[in-house]
């Protein structure tokens, strides 16, 4: 029996508005709040909405059969939140069936798994913190940023106790092997590997208004190899509606999958019941980084020029002391700024696609980038000083967080002894104990104040 | 195929831009081998190159017939002409013109430059061109500039040749859109271009002025960008004269309103006071910055005067004007080059500094940018944009290497042989030969 597995991705970065580099140090809003809310709204009104009924639809007119699943970054949820609460209802209702799989990615959309893995953990973490508040839902499988993974990668997320990750069935890193199997990663035998169907996928993607129907699809899976049993297709969900607009009857192909796939005995599976039901057939190594971009299946499109090299490295430099910060404010314009899209932005390669580029070249969007990357640097330095090595800083933040602890500690052992003097007859021996308690204290400040 | 050129200047006598662009033309023309060139100059020295080419002095072009004999022509006019040419030229005499003023030759005199008495001189270049068409064979007529469009009219009703002319600039960019249908110039170019049966635009930006404010029929309006000669090996092995660590902003050309110094000075200055007040806030590792205009030109003064009001005197440096190398010995010590231009038909200059390894800022009103990627565009009148570009280039090192970089490899594909393929094609196409 043959299993298709489909996989839509949702994601939204937070676009900057034009930073002049007269605005570093002086103005810390970065976001163009305009653009964002419209290009949120647009999407989310003639695809991310109907498409999210239509699944809905679809699950409940099949009795279940039809599953689905999606990967909805972290900041495009914090701007659903904001702009469009009511898909992340059709989101819930969806999820409610069960036949809707969430999958875990990185909060940002980010670049992270490639540059800085401690980066890559908070972001994962961040990232099924919010699905979790959200939806109540764990996820159990990884979907990278692009679909972007190599044997690294595929380490770090075994680690974190995933199930499986998915990525794009490249050539290059396939060759004669076909991606309609379950493989595993190298890391651990365990962690299923899951190829996307490139050809199949980009025919709905690129090739559907040239006339392909949902039967002539699902007829192309049933006359694959016997053995070979699982298609992932997987695409961005704007596809459906929005690259797609509903006037090319992209719904209406959607709807008929079922159908189709019924008459050819195809099953729907989520990713997590591919992972778990289907055996692997072999361990698959990925050397290099492979993505879904492009012709190239690489991440030239996010790090193929030194612009994009350069930008990276900037804001990563920093990362090592934001995470030692406690400002909110900070961390979620880090966050943010993460998104991968800013790099693609800069991207010099001839025909790589960028979806709603909010510039007119990529030097534009370089030097709009950098210049908030400087103000960051400058709040950064506000809140500790560039002078006071990163290391040190640790340990300086450690010692002030274990005395604070202390000093926590001993004043509600005070407020016991206090209590416990009033009871009694007044006794000396407890304000001896508090003068004691008290300097470590003034040592704590003291030594904030050298600083 | 066989060309009939008319022009006006041609190196190494050069004033203007129009010199360098016919050579480029004719030179890429002809290194198709598809195509032979006559060019017509008003006066040719003698020193031209000439080795691709065959040039026609109008001043050495007899309208008067006169007996003379063979050794006083080649005394007179061998320098740059075979005294048969001469005979050949006085057997197409077409008609009377013993009352204008000409020599013992019968030849009208040409300054070649651009005189007082340029629309007597343009009407002489007219009169002589009927003659040079009555003796040349030829296939197609290429005018360059308003100035040689009347003896191109000429030629084409001579000949009944189809006549081809190439807006180097006109006269609307050069009154930034001030001249009235009475505006002589004005005239000329639009009889010139009423009567071309294929119009070449140096820009894209040119040609929708020549459709918009000529009226003219776009079906035969083309654009045909402008390349560059490559760098001589002196040039670019010259050694930059850097005196300082800090960094140069320069601005090259003009100093008049079509230039749009105005806009460079005000984002100049912006650029600077920011800095300063970096510095004076105590940000780490802010670069010290020069500003440079070179040039000369009627708003020089003012902008002068401009920059003394800002308190930025003694951070920008008004050169006057560069001549022959010093043009590649500013662009060696400057860091970013900008060219504000309110419009601009084409633009040599930006592409000239990129040569250099200069990252260039050009404003999107300016012709060139059309064929260039790797350059930073902005509105002519966006200072804040151009402010932004002039500190990124100063401020992230990697954008002006990258810049540096792609802009040059970008610069050397912009040839005069591709130019000369497509011009060569364009005359195939008018001539019904594809």
């Amino acid at each position: 029996m043959k299993n298709v597995c489909l996989l839509f991705e949702i994601h939204q970065p937070f676009r900057l508005k034009k930073y002049r580099f007269y605005d570093i140090g002086a103005d810390h809003y970065y976001y163009d709040d305009f653009a964002n809310e419209e290009i949120l709204k647009r999407n989310a009104y003639q695809s991310y909405i109907p498409a999210g009924k239509m699944l809905l639809e679809m699950i409940n007119s099949t009795n279940r059969q039809f599953k689905v699943a999606l990967s909805i970054s972290g900041v495009a949820m914090e701007q659903f939140e904001m702009f469009c609460p009511e898909f992340l209802d059709i989101v819930r209702e969806l999820v409610a069936t069960g036949c809707c799989e969430l999958t875990a990615e990185t909060y940002s959309h980010s670049l992270s798994s490639l540059v800085d893995p401690e980066d890559f953990q908070m972001q994962v973490k961040m990232h099924q913190k919010i699905i979790f508040e959200t939806f109540n839902y764990k996820s159990k499988t990884f979907v990278n940023t692009g679909f972007i993974y190599n044997d690294e990668i595929g380490a770090e997320v075994a680690s974190m106790g995933f199930k499986g990750v998915i990525t794009e069935g490249t050539k290059h890193v396939l060759g004669w092997r076909s991606p309609n199997f379950m493989y595993n990663t190298t890391a651990k035998q365990e962690v299923g590997l899951m190829f996307r169907n490139t050809r199949l996928s980009e025919d709905i993607c690129q090739n559907f208004q040239g006339g392909l129907d949902a039967g002539t699809f699902m007829s192309w899976i049933a006359q694959g190899p016997e053995q070979e049993q699982l298609y992932l297709i997987a695409m961005n969900f704007d596809v459906i509606g929005g690259m797609h607009p509903a006037s090319t009857g992209i719904f209406e192909f959607f709807k008929a999958l079922p159908k189709f796939a019924n008459q050819h005995d195809i099953r729907f599976v989520t990713p997590i019941e591919a992972f778990e039901n289907i055996p692997s057939v072999a361990t698959a190594t990925v050397g290099h980084a492979i993505s879904w971009d492009g012709y190239d299946k690489d991440v030239s499109a996010w790090m193929g020029n030194d612009l994009q090299h350069e930008a990276i490295r900037a804001i990563y430099s920093i990362s090592e002391r934001l995470r030692l910060s406690n400002n909110e404010v900070l961390r979620q314009d880090f966050a943010y700024l993460l998104s991968a899209d800013h790099f693609k932005f800069m991207s010099t390669k001839q025909g790589s696609y960028v979806p709603f580029s909010p510039y007119d070249s990529s030097f534009d969007a370089f030097t709009n980038y950098m210049n908030v990357v400087s103000d960051m640097e400058i709040r950064l330095n506000q809140e500790f000083p560039a002078t006071v090595e990163t290391e040190e800083l640790s340990a300086q933040l450690k010692l002030i967080e274990n005395q604070g602890k202390e000093i926590e500690k001993l004043q509600t052992k005070i407020a016991k002894l206090e209590a416990a003097a009033a009871k009694k007859a007044p006794a000396k021996k407890e304000t001896a104990k508090k003068e004691v308690a008290k300097a470590p204290a003034k040592k704590t400040a003291a030594k904030k104040a050298e600083k | 195929m066989k060309a009939l050129m008319f022009g006006w200047e041609w190196p190494p006598h050069i004033l203007g831009g129009l010199g360098p662009a016919s050579y480029g033309i004719v030179r890429g023309v002809v290194n198709t081998g598809e195509c032979d060139v006559t060019f017509v100059l008003p006066k040719p020295q003698g020193d031209e190159k000439k080795d691709f080419v065959h040039i026609i002095g109008a001043a050495n072009t007899p309208v008067v017939w006169k007996d003379v004999d063979w050794n006083y022509v080649q005394q007179r006019y061998g320098y740059c002409m075979d005294p048969q040419e001469y005979y050949d030229l006085r057997n197409c005499i077409y008609a009377d013109f013993s009352n204008l003023y000409t020599n013992d030759l019968g030849c009208i005199d040409f300054s070649g430059r651009y005189p007082k008495n340029l629309l007597e001189e343009i009407n002489n270049y007219s009169i002589v061109a009927g003659v040079i068409a009555r003796k040349e064979t030829f296939d197609v007529i290429h005018a360059h500039d308003w100035l040689t469009y009347p003896a191109g009219i000429h030629a084409k009703q001579v000949s009944g040749k189809p006549l081809v002319i190439h807006v180097h600039a006109t006269q609307y960019d050069r009154t930034r859109g001030m001249c009235d249908s009475g505006d002589p110039t004005f005239q000329i170019e639009l009889d010139g271009m009423n009567h071309a049966d294929l119009i070449m635009c140096v820009s894209e930006l040119t040609r929708q002025t020549v459709i918009q404010k000529y009226h003219q029929n776009p079906d035969k309006c083309i654009a045909m960008h402008n390349a560059v000669e490559p760098m001589s090996e002196e040039v670019l092995n010259m050694e930059a004269k850097r005196g300082t660590t800090e960094k140069v902003i320069t601005f090259l050309g003009r100093i008049t309103a079509q230039k749009g110094c105005e806009y460079f000075v005000e984002a100049a200055a912006r650029c600077l006071q920011t800095l300063e007040k970096e510095r004076q806030s105590g940000y780490p590792n802010v670069p010290d910055v020069r500003v440079v205009m070179a040039g000369n030109g009627d708003l020089m003064e003012p902008m002068i005067r401009l920059v003394a009001q800002k308190g930025l005197a003694d951070k920008f440096h008004f050169t006057g004007f560069l001549r022959g190398k010093q043009v590649y010995e500013m662009f060696k010590v400057s860091d970013v080059y900008v060219m504000p231009s309110v419009s601009e038909p084409f633009g040599i200059s930006p592409l000239e500094a990129m040569q250099c390894g200069v990252p260039s800022i050009i404003s999107k009103q300016s012709g060139c940018g059309e064929i260039l990627q790797n350059c930073i565009k902005c509105d002519y009148w966006d200072i804040d944009a151009m402010s932004d570009a002039m500190y990124s280039l100063i401020k992230y090192p990697t954008l002006h290497d990258y810049l540096q970089e792609a802009g040059r490899n970008e610069v050397n594909q912009i040839t005069w042989e591709k130019v000369g393929r497509r011009v060569v094609d364009a005359y195939k196409k008018l001539l019904g030969w594809s």
